[in-house]
């Protein structure tokens, strides 16, 4: 049922968009099997100290799973951006209303 | 370091920060948001998932367990780096919803039951309380540290009474800025903007001890990779199953823990804001673990024996003579430890006070709603004693538990308790099955489990649960054993709590949910939450009630406040056309009026005062069935149109066919008007001239008698055509008087053909006939009857091209009608010209062949018409063919118009 309401072919900004939530549903998966390679060393049984080694792969592994989030999170900027404006538009009777705000005076901060 | 200092330092830190909490409110209130809605506000407000713990905790861990001590902070990394899976919708939920807590989520989720919203509390209670005894202990140790020099009066009771300091500090804080207003929202910007500062504090301070050691004492980073390995930590003592448990413990707290899902989800201004989070919150994790290795070795290697690890954040520079460095230091930790008490405070606070205290009031006075008065100073008090009430709890856990253990261990065991809500959470937003039953279930089972196997050991072995219980069970029993449950020995005792907890917990919400039949609240919970993101808000949870809009105003009025709540209704009012300040009470509008509450009260409260005012129970499913039957109702609609188009679309072909005939017939009559003017006009004309000739005196006799003779054929054949209109006009009318009688049908015919012999007598023309069966009586008009055979026979003879031309004459008998053939041989009648060639005027091919006026036939279905019977084109017979068709007996009813 849901197929049929999406359309088959998607322009190409929307496509890299898809294998972008793709990437970052992906990223965690990918993320937990970096942290749980070094069980297959099996530190614990070796004599040679490792603790050096391994600080140095989960850092290095750690910032490089950073990098790769802050790259996607960039590149689903504007996915977001098109959603929050789906929503807004969801309820007109709900954008009657403002929670409390006065108006917000920019030049303030600038 | 003299203890006045000290003191004065930390005072003036804590003016600081009421100061940032302070301007922050004020340009919040001035609507000056666009600094406090920074995604790096947002993200440094989640740092308050390193408190104390982290700060001190991880380094006195690292020196006991070395590298584990990192999957604390891996976890949380893997679900930020993996925020489109839980974290957006559980912002999104959290949004469309107006959550106020986890507790307010869980049981808005499972059909607004306030008794989900209690549970979840006093989960969150029970498994917060050590942690914030943890950070007052923290704290008060890192006091001890610099306060060698104390005066009596503070160490009267120990280092207790810096602690209640501590507390009472803590408390007066967390009510100045936590419970300012009763925000619609639940935001608190001064709150956020202190933690933000306080996150930028205890990072610097923890990188620059980390500095210094790297730097300043190991002299560099190889050097300090030397002497890991050389450290009494060098081997990394990797256990699977612990590390792989703490990862997902980790992960599932900064979830489930209250305080963080109080800066995730309810303080979340901007979803976007998220998007930044995923990596910067991971990134400032690395920053607080990246020196927790170096300092650690270097304490284990400079400090000397029996120091406390926990401690060497502090003491390491304080024992190299670095006092500036060590104060820093101290601010660090002293941050850590504020901003985890103020925000689990707040958390817990909101959460006691909107599933505890307000339904206990709400029930204790009878019918509160529709008494005038605010119920905003009830609820607001209610959160300042409960924030008392829980930092006064830490306390008494600190008091009791002597202060004495490890912090890492109480931290683990705060995590496990608050990851019992993980599967109710996760079951919740994902799965529609998922029950108040169910959760209900996952929850206590989870719970005792870590009450029983955690928790109360963790107390003490003088505490709650004794030695020998903790050796061989309640009253004996072997396989109950706290550590050991089902006899299965030799687990880590955390590991131990955490599998069989959550294992039992997510098998009894399966097992039980499966097993459950929701409410249709909850079922409608459960869509609004599951499918979030492909719907539109406000689904119908309000039937038309019995509400009052005054009634629901001045209820409003003393939720919301007087001024926030007439310009709500005001603007719903407007909202549907109305002017004035009462709405009309729709379903829609109470439901926006109830998510509008439960950002204030949480919804289960909400749900309960607007219950309370529409009279019972919001949806039934009686109205569930009459959504459905309205949706039915419309797809019967929409079929009805259909079909009704559907027949539109066939009147119209209909239409459209019948304009075409119209057409032809019109351009034939036109055609024929011309042909009749010309037919009138040249036996006219011939009579004008040979009356002329006739005028001669001198004109021949048999020249006359000749002329004469033409004038009056031609005066008949204009007779005749006049004749032949008026007939057809007469029988048209159904005027015409039929003269009944009876005659044999063969006679008729023979009649017929005999005279029709004279058309084109040159003609050879054969006629078959079947004698026998033309032998029968017919009462009918037997003259009319005679004229539509004679006219059929000529026209056959007339018509026929045939090179040896034929009539077939074929009389059967057909109940009580007879029908007559005439079929002949010729080419017959296109099939074009078979719908005309009975209208008046119709000829086939030119005129002047035929002889008539081509009225023949019209009057031959007009008789027909008028004897009761038909006459019809037989297609497909070899040639033209027609079949009369009438009643042997003609009877005055048939004589109604047929065609």
């Amino acid at each position: 049922m849901p197929k049929s309401s999406q359309p088959l072919f998607l322009a190409r900004r929307s496509y890299r968009r898809r294998r972008m939530m793709d990437a970052a549903r992906l990223l965690p998966v990918a993320g937990a099997v970096i942290l749980m390679l070094p069980v297959l060393w099996a530190p614990g049984e070796t004599e040679a100290p490792d603790t050096g080694r391994g600080t140095v792969y989960l850092f290095a592994s750690w910032a490089l799973l950073i990098a790769a989030a802050a790259l996607i999170a960039r590149g689903l900027g504007p996915a977001l951006d098109e959603d929050d404006a789906a929503e807004g538009t969801n309820d007109p009777a709900a954008l009657l209303y403002e929670p409390p705000r006065p108006p917000a005076d920019d030049r303030a901060e600038g | 370091m003299p203890f006045n200092i000290l003191v004065a330092v930390c005072l003036s830190y804590v003016v600081v920060l009421f100061s940032v909490a302070f301007v922050a409110e004020r340009r919040a209130a001035q609507g000056r948001l666009k600094f406090l809605h920074r995604p790096i506000v947002y993200t440094l407000s989640l740092s308050i998932y390193c408190t104390a713990w982290t700060f001190y905790g991880a380094v006195g861990y690292a020196a006991r367990s070395g590298l584990e001590f990192v999957t604390i902070y891996l976890g949380p990394t893997l679900v930020f780096i993996g925020w489109w899976w839980i974290l957006r919708k559980l912002v999104r939920i959290g949004r469309a919803q107006r959550v106020t807590s986890i507790a307010d989520l869980i049981s808005s989720r499972f059909g607004k039951s306030n008794t989900l919203g209690v549970v979840v509390t006093l989960m969150s209670v029970a498994s917060a309380t050590p942690y914030i005894a943890l950070q007052l202990q923290s704290v008060t140790l890192s006091f001890g540290v610099f306060a060698d020099d104390a005066p009596e009066f503070w160490a009267l009771s120990g280092q207790g009474s810096t602690a209640m300091w501590i507390a009472v500090g803590l408390t007066v804080f967390t009510i100045l800025f936590g419970t300012r207003n009763l925000d619609a929202n639940e935001r608190h910007h001064g709150v956020v903007m202190a933690i933000a500062l306080e996150a930028v504090v205890k990072l610097v301070a923890l990188m620059a001890v980390g500095v210094f050691v790297v730097w300043g004492l190991a002299g560099g980073v190889s050097e300090v990779l030397a002497r890991i390995d050389a450290s009494p930590i060098a081997d990394w003592d990797l256990k699977p199953g612990r590390f792989a448990g703490l990862l997902f413990v980790s992960a599932a707290a900064i979830l489930t823990l209250p305080r963080m899902f109080q800066v995730l989800v309810v303080e979340n201004v901007d979803e976007r804001h998220l998007a930044t989070a995923s990596w910067a919150f991971p990134a400032y994790l690395m920053g607080m673990s990246l020196f927790v290795i170096p300092i650690a070795v270097m304490g284990l290697e400079r400090m000397p024996e029996g120091s406390n690890p926990d401690l060497f954040v502090l003491t390491l520079p304080l024992a190299e003579g670095q006092g500036k460095l060590a104060l820093l230091a101290f601010l660090g930790g002293f941050s850590s430890a504020t901003s985890m008490v103020i925000v689990a405070a707040i958390a817990l606070a909101t959460m006691v006070s909107n599933h505890i205290v307000t339904p206990l009031w709400l029930t204790l006075r009878k019918s509160p709603a529709r008494e005038p008065g605010d119920i905003r100073g009830v609820i607001l008090m209610s959160r300042r004693i409960s924030i008392a009430g829980v930092l006064a709890m830490g306390y008494t856990y600190y008091s009791l538990s002597g202060g004495s253990e490890a912090l890492a261990a109480i931290g683990l065991i705060a995590f496990v308790g608050a990851a019992q809500v993980l599967p109710a959470l996760m079951g919740g937003i994902f799965w529609r099955g998922a029950t108040h039953v169910g959760a209900m279930a996952g929850l206590l089972v989870g719970f005792a489990i870590w009450l029983y196997c955690l928790f109360l050991p963790s107390v003490g072995e003088s505490g709650l649960i004794s030695a020998s219980v903790l050796a061989h069970g309640p009253f004996g029993i072997d396989w109950l054993r706290p550590r050991a449950l089902f006899g299965i020995e030799g687990l880590d005792p955390l590991l131990h709590a955490l599998f069989w907890s959550l294992l039992l917990n997510t098998l009894c919400f399966l097992i039980f949910s499966m097993a459950s039949f929701p409410p249709p609240m909850e079922r409608l919970q459960g869509v609004a939450f599951v499918n979030v993101f492909d719907q539109s808000p406000g689904t119908r949870g309000w039937t038309r009630g019995r509400a009052e809009a005054e009634d629901l105003l001045s209820m409003s009025q003393r939720i919301l406040g007087v001024d926030e709540a007439q310009r709500f209704f005001q603007a719903q009012a407007a909202g549907q056309g109305k002017s004035g300040i009462l709405p009309d009470t729709t379903p829609e509008f109470i439901a926006r009026l109830e998510r509008q509450l439960a950002g204030s009260v949480g919804a289960a409260t909400a749900h309960a005062m607007i219950a309370q005012l529409s009279g019972g129970s919001s949806v039934s499913v009686q109205d569930l069935i009459a959504v459905a039957g309205e949706a039915a109702e419309i797809k019967e609609y929409s079929a009805q149109l259909e079909a009704k188009s559907e027949e539109l679309a066939r009147t119209a072909r209909a239409l459209r066919e019948a304009n075409d005939k119209l057409t032809e017939l019109s351009i034939q009559k036109d055609a024929f008007l011309g042909q009749i003017s010309h037919e009138l006009r040249t036996p006219m004309t011939s009579i004008r001239a040979f009356s002329e000739i006739l005028m001669e005196p001198d004109l021949p006799e048999e020249m006359r008698a000749k002329y004469a003779e033409i004038i009056h054929e031609e005066a008949r054949r204009l007779t005749r055509l006049l004749d032949d209109l008026l007939d057809l006009s007469v029988l048209e009318n159904r005027k015409v008087q039929l003269n009944i009688g009876v005659a044999n049908l063969h006679d008729l015919i023979s009649k017929a053909v005999g005279t029709a012999s004279s058309t084109r007598p040159e003609r050879r023309f054969r006629i078959e006939r079947d004698f026998p069966s033309e032998h029968m009586p017919v009462f009918t008009d037997t003259d009319r009857l005679l004229q539509v055979f004679i006219n059929l026979v000529s026209n056959a003879r007339k018509y026929c091209d045939a090179e040896l031309p034929k009539l077939r004459i074929e009389v059967k008998k057909r109940g009580k009608r007879v029908q007559i053939d005439f079929i002949d041989n010729g080419s017959g009648i296109p099939k074009k010209a078979q719908a005309l060639i009975f209208e008046k005027f119709a000829r086939l091919t030119d005129t002047s062949r035929a002889g008539g006026a081509g009225l023949g036939l019209a009057i031959c279905r007009e008789i027909m018409a008028n004897l009761g019977g038909t006459i019809d084109y037989l297609p497909g017979q070899g040639g033209a063919a027609f079949r009369v068709t009438l009643p042997l007996r003609h009877r005055d009813s048939a004589a109604d118009p047929v065609s």
